[in-house]
Formats: C-alpha cells, sequence, structure tokens
C-alpha cells in the first residue's frame, strides 16, 4: 500500500552540500521544495559538542556517521572476469548518512578544477596526438568550460568559508599562492591556515627543489566568519579531530551550518528525515518523471511524492544506483560501448612517504582538516611535458596532516616489529618525529570501469545492489611511478633519520582499507545524448524534468578533491533551473 | 604465567565442595599481581562475552603484545582484554553495520571481509582454531605456552604460515585480533581499554583536548606537555 502525496514543485533526494544548496536556491526563488533524507537530523550543539565528538573508535573505526552497510552496499570487482562480491562493510571510501551528509565529515579541501580536466580529451589530442589516448581510455570533454564555472566556485567559496590565498586573480600571479591555478575574480574569502612544521619544513623542501608549494585551500575558518548569506563561522581550533567528526566549532564549511538551516526557515521547503527513496517515476511516454517512491525508514511506511521537478543529490553512488534502479537512460554496456548509465566510473590513486625526523615535534594531534602545504607543478601545469613519461592524468603533492589519531597513525620505520617490547619503544621513540608526504593522482576513465546492478545480492529493500567494476591501468601505474620517484626525492633532499619511500601502487584496487571518498562518474555530464547522461547543466537527456547533481557528473576523475566542481556545479544548476522553470524543456538541444 | 590460572581455579570452584572455595579465592587473589596503579583494582574483571578459555587466550595475548616495561604497564593492566570483550559483547561484535546476506564466497583479498561470521562468531571460532593449533604443535593451549612459543604463533598467525584445519581463514582471524588489540590501547578508556590512557601516555597523544588554536604556533616543534584528557575526564 503505497500513499500519494500532493504533488511539490521539486523533490531533491539526499540532503548534503549539493540538495542543500539546490533547496535553498530553489525555494528562495518561489517553488515548493520538499527532500527526502535517508540519515537522521544530527546538530552541533547535540551531535557534535566536546567532549563526545572526540571519539576516534565510535566516529573513524565504527562509522557513526556513516552509510550503514547492513542496509544498503555495493558488489565490487577488479573486472568483469571477476565476481562481484558485496563490501561487507565500508573501508575504501566513506559516504555519510545524515543530514549534510559527506559535507559533515568531510575535511574541507577545495579546488578549482580547470580546463584541463573540462577538454581533457581535446588537450591531450591537440598536445600529443590521438594516438598518446589508450584505445580503452574513455575519457571526454565535460561540455563545459572554467570560465563558465568561474563565478559559481567564488560562490560556493564565500559561502563555505574557503581559507586559502589567491595564486591568480584576474590573471596576476600572486606572491604565495599557487602560480599554476586558473584566473579567478578574488582573494578567498580567509587567509591561509596557520602552517604546521610539517607543512612548513615540506614548502621550504619544495621551493629548494625549484617547486611551487601553497597552503591548501579548505573550509576551516582560519577565523571568525560569517558568510554572504549570513550563516555565521567560528574559528578553526586546530583539534586534529576533522576528517570523519563533525565540527564542534561550526568552523568547517558544512551544508548543516549554512544552506540546509536557510532553506529549513523558508516555508516553501520541508525537509523528511528517514526518507529512504526507492524509486524515480518516469511518466508513461518516458519523456519526463513524475516524481518518486520512498520508505518511512521508521515504521517502513511507504509513499508517492509527486513532483513536477526530481533532483538527484545524494551521495555520488547513490544517485548513479537510483537511475539503475528506475531504468532512466540506457543502461551503460562495456562490451558493445553503447549505453551511458554506470559509464566512466573513476577514483583516485596516490603513493606516500614517511620521513622520520630524530629530535623533532610535529605534534601530529594539532591540525586542521587542510593543514598542509600542496604543490601543482606535475598537477595543472602544461609545461609538465606528459610525453616522454606516457601518461594521462596528473597528481599533486603534499606534506602535512589531516585526522591523524593513535588508532589508526603510529609510525614506525619498516621493519619494526607490530607487538611487544621493541614495537612499544619505537612507537614511542617515533610517533612524535614522523611527518608525511605524499601525491594523490587522477584516474582516467576506462572502458571497463564502470557500474551496473548486481545480479545476485540485493539491499533490504529487495532491490539489486549497485555492481562497482574498478581496477586500475597501467596509465595510473606509469603515473604513480612518476609519483613516488618526486615525493621520494623531496623526502631524501630533507635528510630525514628514517625513510619509509613512496611507492608506485601497480596491485588492484582494493575495498580495504580507507583511500578516497571521492568516487566520481557513472551518471556524467557531456556534449551529446550518446556519450553523456546528462547536458551541461545536469539535466538528464531523457526526461528533462530530472536533474542530476554530484560527482557522478565528472567524466573523469582529476587528482583534486571533488567539493569545489561538486558545489559550484550545484549553484550551476539552480541558475540553471531558475530559467528551466520559465520554459521546461531540454536546455540543450540532443 | 603459572600453569595454574584462574581458569583452573574457577573449573575447580564450579566442581568442588562449597567447604573449598574460601581458601581457593584467596589462594586466586595471591597469585594476582599487584595492579600498577590503584584504579587498575580490578584483576578479575567481570565478562560479558569471553568463555574461560577466551579469556584465558585474550588475557596471554594481550599481555604477550603489550608486555610490561618501562613504558606501559601490561596489556590486562591496561585493560585491554576488557575492551576486547566488550566489544565482542556489544553492537560492532554482534555485526551491527555488516551486510550479512549470502551467498557467501572467499572472494580476493581485494574485496575485503567476506566471512559469514560476525565479529564475535570469527573472534571465538578464531582462538579455538588456534587453540587446536596449539595443542597438536605444543600439547597445550595458547595461554600455557612459553613466551617464545607464544611470539611463534603469533608470527604464523600474522603471516598466515599457519592455516587452520577447519577452513577457517586466518587472515581475517588476524586482522580482528591485531585491530582490537590496538584499539583496546588506544581507544578513548570509556570502552574499558587504554587504563589511566597509558596508551596516549606512551606516544604523548593529549586525547581528547578540546581547542590547539594557540598551541599550534607555541608548540611548534616542541614537546606538548601532554596529562592526556578522555572523554570521561570532560564529561
Amino acid at each position: 500500500m503505497v500513499t500519494k502525496l500532493k504533488e511539490v514543485d521539486v523533490v531533491v533526494v539526499g540532503l548534503g552540500w549539493t540538495g542543500g544548496i539546490l533547496s535553498k536556491e530553489l525555494a528562495e526563488a518561489g517553488l515548493k521544495v520538499v527532500a527526502l533524507e535517508r540519515g537522521a537530523m544530527r546538530s552541533t550543539e547535540k551531535d557534535y559538542s566536546v567532549p563526545n565528538i572526540r571519539d576516534e573508535l565510535r566516529y573513524v573505526v565504527r562509522h557513526d556517521l556513516m552509510q550503514n552497510t547492513a542496509r544498503d552496499t555495493i558488489t565490487v570487482r577488479n573486472s568483469p572476469s571477476q565476481e562481484a562480491l558485496p563490501m561487507r562493510r565500508l573501508g575504501s571510501f566513506l559516504p555519510g548518512e545524515v543530514v549534510g551528509g559527506s559535507a559533515v565529515h568531510w575535511s574541507g579541501h577545495t579546488w578549482r578544477w580547470t580546463d584541463m580536466e573540462f577538454k581533457v580529451r581535446s588537450n591531450y589530442e591537440e598536445r600529443y596526438g590521438k594516438n598518446f589516448i589508450p584505445a580503452d581510455m574513455t575519457i571526454q570533454d565535460w561540455g563545459i568550460t572554467y570560465d563558465e564555472l568561474e563565478p559559481y566556485y567564488d560562490k560556493f567559496e564565500y559561502t563555505a568559508a574557503i581559507s586559502g590565498k589567491a595564486g591568480n586573480i584576474k590573471g596576476a600571479i600572486q606572491p604565495g599562492g599557487n602560480p599554476f591555478e586558473a584566473p579567478r575574480a578574488r582573494e578567498y574569502p580567509l587567509p591561509p591556515l596557520t602552517p604546521i612544521l610539517a607543512s612548513e619544513m615540506f614548502t621550504d623542501a619544495a621551493k629548494n627543489m625549484g617547486y611551487h608549494p601553497f597552503p591548501r585551500p579548505s573550509a576551516n575558518a582560519s577565523r571568525a566568519y560569517t558568510n554572504p548569506d549570513g550563516s555565521k563561522f567560528g574559528a578553526c581550533q586546530y583539534c586534529g579531530y576533522c576528517q570523519r567528526f563533525g565540527c564542534e566549532a561550526n568552523a568547517k564549511g558544512s551544508p548543516h551550518i549554512t544552506v540546509i538551516p536557510i532553506a529549513m526557515k523558508n516555508p516553501n521547503f520541508e525537509l523528511r528525515t528517514h526518507s529512504w527513496v526507492t524509486k524515480v517515476l518516469k511518466d508513461t511516454d518516458g519523456k519526463k518523471v513524475t516524481g518518486v517512491t520512498y520508505t518511512n525508514i521508521l515504521n517502513g511506511e511507504e509513499f508517492e511524492q509527486p513532483a513536477g521537478m526530481v533532483l538527484l543529490c545524494a551521495y555520488a553512488i547513490n544517485n548513479v544506483h537510483l537511475m539503475l534502479l528506475s531504468g532512466v537512460g540506457e543502461p551503460y554496456d562495456p562490451v558493445a560501448q553503447k549505453g551511458v548509465i554506470g559509464k566512466n566510473y573513476c577514483y583516485q590513486t596516490g603513493a606516500g612517504a614517511t620521513l622520520f625526523f630524530e629530535g623533532r615535534h610535529f605534534n601530529p594531534f594539532m591540525n586542521a582538516g587542510g593543514s598542509n602545504a600542496t604543490m601543482d607543478d606535475f598537477n595543472i601545469n602544461w609545461n609538465f611535458d606528459r610525453g616522454p613519461h606516457k601518461f594521462v592524468g596528473a597528481y599533486n603533492v603534499s606534506g602535512g596532516f589531516n585526522t591523524v589519531l593513535p588508532i589508526g597513525y603510529r609510525p614506525v620505520p619498516r621493519g619494526t616489529p607490530q607487538w611487544g617490547k621493541a614495537w612499544k619503544a619505537a612507537t614511542a621513540k617515533w610517533y612524535q618525529t614522523a611527518m608525511n608526504i605524499s601525491a594523490s593522482g587522477s584516474v582516467m576513465a576506462n572502458r571497463y570501469n564502470c557500474y551496473d546492478l548486481d545480479p545476485t545480492y540485493r539491499n533490504a529493500f529487495g532491490q539489486p545492489l549497485m555492481r562497482m567494476t574498478f581496477d586500475y591501468q597501467p596509465n595510473e601505474h606509469r603515473m604513480g611511478e612518476h609519483a613516488a620517484k618526486v615525493v621520494n626525492d623531496i623526502a631524501k633532499s630533507m635528510n630525514p633519520t628514517h625513510l619509509n619511500e613512496a611507492t608506485a601502487r601497480t596491485l588492484p584496487w582494493t575495498a580495504v582499507p580507507y583511500q578516497s571518498t571521492h568516487n566520481t562518474g557513472g551518471t556524467i555530464m557531456g556534449t551529446n545524448p550518446r556519450e553523456s547522461a546528462l547536458n551541461k547543466y545536469l539535466q538528464s537527456w531523457d526526461c528533462h524534468n530530472l536533474f542530476v547533481v554530484g560527482a557522478n557528473v565528472f567524466p573523469h576523475n582529476a587528482s583534486y578533491n571533488p567539493t569545489g566542481p561538486v558545489g559550484a556545479l550545484a549553484y550551476w544548476t539552480a541558475d540553471a533551473i531558475k530559467k528551466y522553470v520559465r520554459d521546461p524543456a531540454p536546455l540543450v538541444a540532443a | 604465567m603459572t600453569d595454574f590460572g584462574r581458569r583452573d581455579f574457577l573449573k575447580g570452584a564450579v566442581a568442588g565442595s562449597v567447604a573449598t572455595t574460601a581458601p581457593l579465592v584467596a589462594e586466586a587473589q595471591a597469585q594476582t599481581p599487584a595492579p600498577a596503579t590503584p584504579a587498575a583494582a580490578s584483576a578479575v574483571p567481570g565478562y560479558a562475552f569471553l568463555n574461560l578459555d577466551e579469556a584465558a587466550f585474550v588475557e596471554a595475548l594481550a599481555d604477550h603484545m603489550v608486555p610490561a616495561d618501562e613504558l606501559t604497564p601490561k596489556g590486562t593492566d591496561i585493560g585491554v582484554n576488557v575492551y576486547i570483550d566488550r566489544a565482542l559483547a556489544g553492537a560492532w561484535g554482534k555485526g551491527d553495520r555488516l551486510y550479512m546476506q549470502g551467498p557467501w564466497k572467499p572472494g580476493a583479498p581485494s574485496q575485503g571481509y567476506q566471512s559469514p561470521l560476525t565479529p564475535a562468531q570469527l573472534y571465538r571460532a578464531g582462538i579455538e582454531a588456534t587453540n587446536t593449533h596449539c595443542r597438536k604443535t605444543y600439547g597445550k593451549t595458547f595461554d600455557r605456552l612459553t613466551e617464545q612459543q607464544r611470539e611463534e604463533v603469533l608470527l604464523g598467525l600474522s603471516t598466515a604460515k599457519i592455516t587452520f584445519d577447519n577452513g577457517l581463514p586466518v587472515r581475517p582471524f588476524w586482522a580482528m585480533l591485531y585491530q582490537t588489540v590496538m584499539e583496546g590501547m588506544f581507544s578513548d578508556p570509556i570502552y574499558g581499554g587504554n587504563r589511566n590512557k597509558a596508551g596516549w601516555k606512551l606516544i604523548g597523544f593529549p586525547g581528547a583536548i578540546a581547542v590547539h588554536r594557540e598551541n599550534i604556533e607555541k608548540y611548534k616543534d616542541k614537546k606538548f606537555p601532554s596529562n592526556p584528557l578522555s572523554i570521561s575526564d570532560m564529561s
């Protein structure tokens, strides 16, 4: 028995950054908006306050703010020939399940992706010729430009209280910033965070080698701040509990302290928590969607929520899952290379070194989410010639710390016993003396890295789990070798007492341990419906009143964290929808 | 570790007459080492999950992996065994957040945890299988082995050179065993381990302290005067 509810203008599925931004913007534009969030409401005052939030076991190890895999998970495999098995508990990535989504527990690293990504195929073909791109590398241009997105990056950065130093304002290179970044209209809203010893030592070493390090831009307010919407931020306390935790100081740019409370004050907006969307409903002719069905997970009751427009704003993986479950768009077939839903799933890669300096005190428990220095000399810098190294893509290198707590972080030189007196002595000796340098690398799309519905395993609602097929390709292995050498060269130049060297990743991707919650692709944006699921306004090519927002729209994954373009594209889409409601039709001709 | 442990005492007490119980209690207490600190007074903790054999195993494991020295008291004196018992008895041990639908396949290592068992069931089966291996190899259960023999067993488990005859996979058992010992040493003391914050004191971790905004410059490249605070200290 499904109860049919009264139609609303817009139903938003998932209330994190993207759902929060769109809910606020569209409610303010006069539309009646209902947001359906599977998680619960939690607040800074009740849930993210000291001392209880300072609990590594609860939040890092036991995933208190994360998706509960007992109810719904994905199956994983490295290649189409392998049998996919369920990810029985979270590991490699950690989607959030709470009002605010993953943006409650993120670290805040916020980047502007540039035309190096948005025109990826054109760029590489132009520079290196068509044959430089492997035949099975399904990279494609995004259909959007940096210049189009710049005002929306700016809006997101000012909303989310990004602390940083501009490197390029309207073409003028700024000392202390990232000289390789694309031109921005103005400075960051807040100055950079106070550097920590590890980021200072990395900065000195990188400069000595001729590189261009700069403080990482992040949504950790370096001082108290009120954003343009009037949302108030406290100053970051460098508490060391950022990633996986809610912020007790309201210093982390998160939707539950910004766009969501503003939307909730608007009479046009209604939030329903504990509401699990099971399907997007299509009109009989398949040209439009008519709403969604959802279950109130407090009592199992099922509802149909009719809506003039549906916005999928759940975690990237779950947006793609809903599209496949709902039969919107043609599922991708990696063998025939037809269809689009599920195409171009990408992840990230990396290489890291641990450096030990006897006598130094790094105090690894004092840091913000963004306490590191970064260099883009091998990232968004075309002067770095990929030709001789034979890889497409890029990596950034950084030195510093982000939420290193003692159950998970007790660095010792390689070869140290794992238990007993020698282990204890080494743990005590080296804990304070270690710092990290790491590279974070892009992953280019590959025809076989994709999503579809699992033939065997089901979730708590009896629906097929999503199946993820993913592995790193030789392209990424080659990039990893280059990155590991650069990391090790910088590390060695610092003359550490001991060095655990970085090594290139060549083994298959694994579902454990944690790597990064930067899953991209599956419902990608693009220039035409044969190659992409969405147009440049994140509007479905198939159903023009359906928009899908999140990192699932990225046609490939860069080395940068995804939230900058995720937030910017949410504002970009909000503006497109405000135009769309005046003339509901495809915003781009197919 | 003497051959006559608490397990023998408790088994004997069940079998023996009421009249002999009191002296045995005194004897058992006399054999218990003096607690390292006053707060560690509960040398005979109650267990919510572990049975006698399992308790003996976990206590021996905790004390072998975390032996007493000038850096910390031994594992049972900082509550590693208590942490493990409570974790197994609680929601995590019973499979909270674990996708528990079949079919069950061993899978590739890259596919992560594929055991059909909850953590508590795996722990129980793993202890039993390890003791079976120890009896076969040394004629005694793990808790009765010499320090050298225990070291051999842990090395065998950690490298998966030991395999279990009943087919129980060694790797997930060892991974869980190791992780829970570390959790018992470094998690907040509200969970029963890290008693007196001994694990945090070992490394100089300040615990649940709330603010470092001023400290970040003040203690740059300097030792932070850490007297760690736990959640209960601040509650």
